[in-house]
């Protein structure tokens, strides 16, 4: 008898705070909305602790079914909750992150004018977030998906009186539809094929299909278009374009959604699917490459952006190709522990970010920043800690889960790991370029010790400094206290997954061994390769048997010395020899202006999808059928009316004799037509 | 011994007359006489269908017609007077006050 | 043989006044030309049988609907018709109608009824029997048209009465 746990509770509790905020918050005070929020996402993470502490005494995979939803013939579809040890850590990631940035926001957001909207629309997120992660068929799934595309608009649109925020939240959710498209295609396939969304049952049937080693069969295709909404939703390549203009959006929206929680539902959407991705290896590899290709391309524009958010943005994109690859090569588990760990240090990154912006009066370009060491030290130490993480030095939390990544790269192919060096010696030094240039050096802004002079630069995003604030400030102990739990998770954070070579017994994964172990497909299994091999690390997920963990660690130590050698030439060209950037970037001017450009990737989708869009909607559609068809079918009709009528008028002469003539004619009509017909 | 189709084109052609000065006539009294020429041709042809299968009844739907022809006529001529009153014309082409 | 003469006769005589009624332009001598149309078509009824009937045509139809006629012409002074140009449609569908519609009628009730012929006092009807019929099949039509002549009559009064007289009458009324 499986015991009852009520999961349904946990996606509704933020339904019941984002109602209750979204009806009343108009009329209550700052403290009352902040109360409810904290409430429902506080209860929802305490109902998801509990859950996790009965975890072991659950049979797994544990299903709940809330209420029957689409019976149609056979195919149904119901709101049913789905519990397995992935969905207990996406469980605790989401609420956990979650919780803490609502905390935060309560601070960072508690001048603005929109608090009870930020608090109704932060909670719808949670809600649909948590829909997502809970759900059992893929119908579910895809109503959390949708959902959570719906809240991002709302967020990064938040300050919708702003051209550019609006038009961010709108291209977001439009390349996301772009992806839910393939995403839609993919669940059509399976309902034809399967007859059934539900993950058990479409699991089974796809572990009874052969591995599709030939490249192009059903699963292919699903897997394919399952990608293709993965890449919308977690920005990878064609469809990240998105990400970096969502960045308009408040600084705690950028954390929560755009770093730790929905562009991470791609990589848990993948995971789960893992049945169908192992049996279509060209899927799976396309996965890989797109995931690499990603990381790469993002990590070069991150070196060159300016404002401090869209480091952090591309760096998201970047850290996310590594969970792609991570998947592609059937390391699931490792993606997802890479998936935890960057939710803590890039969660960390952009509240510590946040508070750096806040702290110096809403200005977010680098160039105007410098120096803040002394000001602001609580932001800078959990800064750095963050910047180690994500550099991937040992012990932080990145260190593990990245060289994890890389390990099991390198074992489907050297090509996989030798760009995710080199994307890691990029990132290192994109982000330590990120730390010298704002906590080191002197200060290049024009916020000051005195009362500061509000700038309303046009391309700044953000919260306008109140004009209570003067100077330089630290934060409020309500940012700064998720700060600091989140930089203690970064520290542990990586903890759980220490490989047997460096002497842990990586836990994280053997947890989510049942996961992705049970179905397996038999044919890639090799015996364990005589002698080194330590019993933990024998994830069977369809690879090769690892070759030891001499080669283990040294592959550790390079991922670290690329991540020392970003460091360093960080600190040599923004530290040591600041002038050393512009004699480098004159002298390679046209790299330079395409990096820092994007590599008008922007420019290029304008001309070559949206502007024919545009053109042809608005000719074709608009003038061609609305007005063209539409408009002119009633307008002619009403012309054509008029006009039978004009003519018929005629016949009103008010002349006695022609109504005679009428008549009589029309008796001889009647007559001949009884006789043709035979009345006689 | 007369056929009755003898009968019957007699009142074909009665009847005949009477659509004819109805169309061709301006004068609305002569239009009204054409009227009751039709329903003469109509009698006509009831009496001889009636003496030819021997039924009376024939002759009471003549003798209604009469009557309903009797009162026709009083009301149109007094209609005729009175647009006569108003419109100074007993020309039916001058009265065409409902041409649209 | 008598029979067949006198019916072409005054079968001639109706039509020629028949004819005669489109033909002349004064409405007096329309009126009696149809006098003497409805006089024949009295003796048609005779030659048929039907006494009664022929009897009420000329007391009723040619003895009081044309008196009326006739008294409504001289009310009016009723003059020579003008030429005016009339109706195109009555000329161009009227005729022609009227001609298709009573040829194909007349075509139809010809070959169907045939060549039977008709003797002369074919269906005698006294007045005994036709006031059988009338008082005891017929009695609700009967009863019925009697009220239809009411309203005829009250109609006529009222539409042709004088507006002053009208007025008249209210004030002294």
């Amino acid at each position: 008898m499986t015991p009852d746990l009520h999961l349904w509770l946990i996606p509704l509790l933020p339904l019941i705070g984002a109602a209750m905020n979204g009806f009343l918050g108009r009329r209550l005070t700052r403290q009352a909305i902040a109360t409810v929020a904290l409430a429902f996402c506080g209860a929802s993470f305490a109902m998801a602790l509990y859950v996790s502490l009965r975890f072991s005494g659950l049979a797994i995979p544990h299903m709940e079914t809330l209420a029957p939803w689409i019976r149609s013939g056979t195919f149904q579809a119901d709101f049913a909750f789905y519990l397995d040890q992935l969905s207990l850590v996406m469980l605790l990631v989401v609420t956990g992150v979650g919780f803490l940035i609502h905390i935060y926001s309560v601070g960072y957001m508690w001048e603005e004018a929109g608090f009870y909207r930020f608090f109704c629309y932060l909670n719808l997120f949670m809600f649909f977030m948590l829909t997502l992660v809970l759900a059992s068929n893929y119908l579910l799934m895809f109503i959390g998906w949708e959902g959570v595309g719906l809240a991002s608009y709302l967020l990064i649109g938040f300050w919708f009186t702003k051209d550019s925020a609006a038009s961010a939240g709108k291209k977001a959710f439009i390349v996301n539809r772009i992806g839910d498209f393939g995403f839609l295609i993919a669940l059509f396939l399976m309902i034809k094929h399967f007859g059934t969304l539900n993950f058990d049952r479409v699991f089974q049937f796809a572990a009874t299909i052969d591995v599709e080693n030939a490249g192009a069969g059903l699963l292919t295709a699903i897997g394919l278009l399952l990608m293709v909404g993965a890449a919308g939703k977690s920005a990878q390549i064609p469809l990240y374009v998105w990400l970096p203009d969502a960045m308009e959006g408040p600084t705690p929206v950028s954390a929560l959604i755009h770093a730790a929680t929905m562009v991470t539902a791609g990589v848990y959407m993948v995971a789960r699917s893992h049945v169908i991705f192992e049996r279509a290896p060209t899927a799976l590899m396309i996965v890989a490459i797109i995931g690499t290709l990603t990381a790469l391309f993002a990590a070069t524009i991150g070196v060159a952006q300016t404002d401090i958010k869209k480091v952090l943005a591309y760096s998201t994109i970047s850290q996310l190709g590594y969970m792609f690859l991570a998947c592609g090569v059937a390391a699931f588990s490792a993606g997802v522990f890479h998936l935890m760990t960057h939710a803590f240090f890039k969660g960390l990154l952009f509240l510590a970010a946040g508070s750096v912006i806040h702290a110096i009066g809403g200005e977010q370009d680098m160039r105007k920043m410098g120096g803040l060491r002394e000001h602001i030290p609580w932001t800078f130490w959990t800064m750095t800690i963050g910047s180690f993480a994500i550099a991937g030095i040992w012990p932080l939390a990145g260190f593990f889960s990245k060289d994890e990544i890389l390990w099991r790269a390198y074992q489907a192919s050297w090509v996989y790991w030798l760009i995710g060096v080199f994307t890691a010696l990029l990132t290192s030094f994109y982000m330590f370029r990120l730390w010298f240039l704002t906590f080191f050096g002197e200060y290049r802004g024009t916020a000051s010790g005195h009362s500061i002079v509000r700038e309303e630069a046009p391309s700044r995003s953000g919260p306008p400094a109140s004009p209570g604030h003067h100077g330089i400030h630290e934060s409020p102990r309500v940012m700064l206290i998720p700060l600091a739990i989140l930089a203690f998770l970064s520290v542990v954070g990586g903890w759980v997954g220490i490989p047997g070579s460096l002497g842990g017994s990586n836990r994280f994964d053997r947890f989510l061994g049942p996961v992705f172990r049970a179905t397996a497909p038999a044919l890639n299994r090799q015996p364990a390769a005589p002698g080194e091999v330590a019993p933990s690390e024998q994830t069977t997920e369809g690879l090769e048997p690892h070759t030891g963990r001499g080669t283990e660690l040294a592959f550790a130590a390079i991922s670290v010395f690329a991540a020392l050698l970003g460091l360093y030439l960080a600190w040599l060209l923004y530290l040591r020899r600041p002038e050393l950037p512009q004699r480098i970037s004159a002298a390679l001017h046209g790299i330079y202006t395409a990096v820092s450009n994007k590599y008008y990737v922007d420019e290029l989708y304008a001309v070559v999808f949206v502007k024919p869009l545009v053109e042809g909607a608005s000719r074709v559609l608009w003038r061609g059928i609305d007005q063209g068809v539409i408009d002119a079918t009633l307008d002619n009709t009403a012309d054509a009316a008029r006009h039978v009528s004009d003519s018929l008028r005629h016949m009103q002469s008010g002349n006695l004799r022609s109504y005679a003539g009428w008549v009589a004619a029309g008796a001889a009509v009647v007559i001949a037509y009884m006789i043709w017909t035979g009345a006689r | 011994m007369v056929p009755l189709s003898y009968y019957l084109v007699l009142s074909g052609i009665l009847f005949a007359c009477g659509v004819t000065g109805f169309l061709i006539k301006r004068n609305i009294i002569t239009i009204f006489m054409s009227i009751e020429l039709m329903l003469n041709g109509v009698n006509l042809s009831f009496v001889a269908f009636a003496a030819h299968w021997h039924a009376l009844s024939g002759q009471i739907f003549v003798f209604f017609v009469m009557v309903v022809a009797a009162a026709e006529a009083a009301v149109g001529l007094a209609i005729i007077i009175a647009v006569y009153r108003t419109r100074e014309t007993l020309n039916v082409d001058h009265v065409n006050l409902l041409k649209l | 043989m008598l029979h067949l003469t006198l019916f072409l006769i005054f079968g001639a005589i109706c039509v020629a006044g028949a004819v005669n009624l489109l033909v002349q332009r004064h409405p007096i001598n329309a009126a009696l030309s149809l006098v003497a149309v409805m006089a024949s078509l009295a003796v048609e009824y005779l030659l048929l049988g039907a006494e009664f009937v022929a009897a009420v045509q000329v007391i009723v139809y040619a003895g009081a609907i044309m008196v009326l006629f006739v008294f409504v012409i001289m009310l009016l002074n009723a003059g020579e018709e003008a030429r005016t140009g009339g109706s195109r449609v009555a000329i161009l569908f009227g005729i022609p109608g009227m001609l298709a519609g009573s040829l194909l009628g007349a075509w139809v009730l010809i070959t169907h009824s045939g060549t039977q012929e008709v003797p002369a006092g074919a269906l005698p009807g006294p007045p005994r029997e036709i006031a059988n019929l009338l008082f005891h099949d017929f009695l609700l039509p009967f009863e019925v048209t009697s009220v239809l002549v009411l309203i005829a009559i009250m109609g006529a009064v009222v539409l042709a009465a004088r507006p002053e007289s009208v007025e008249q009458q209210k004030r002294e009324g």
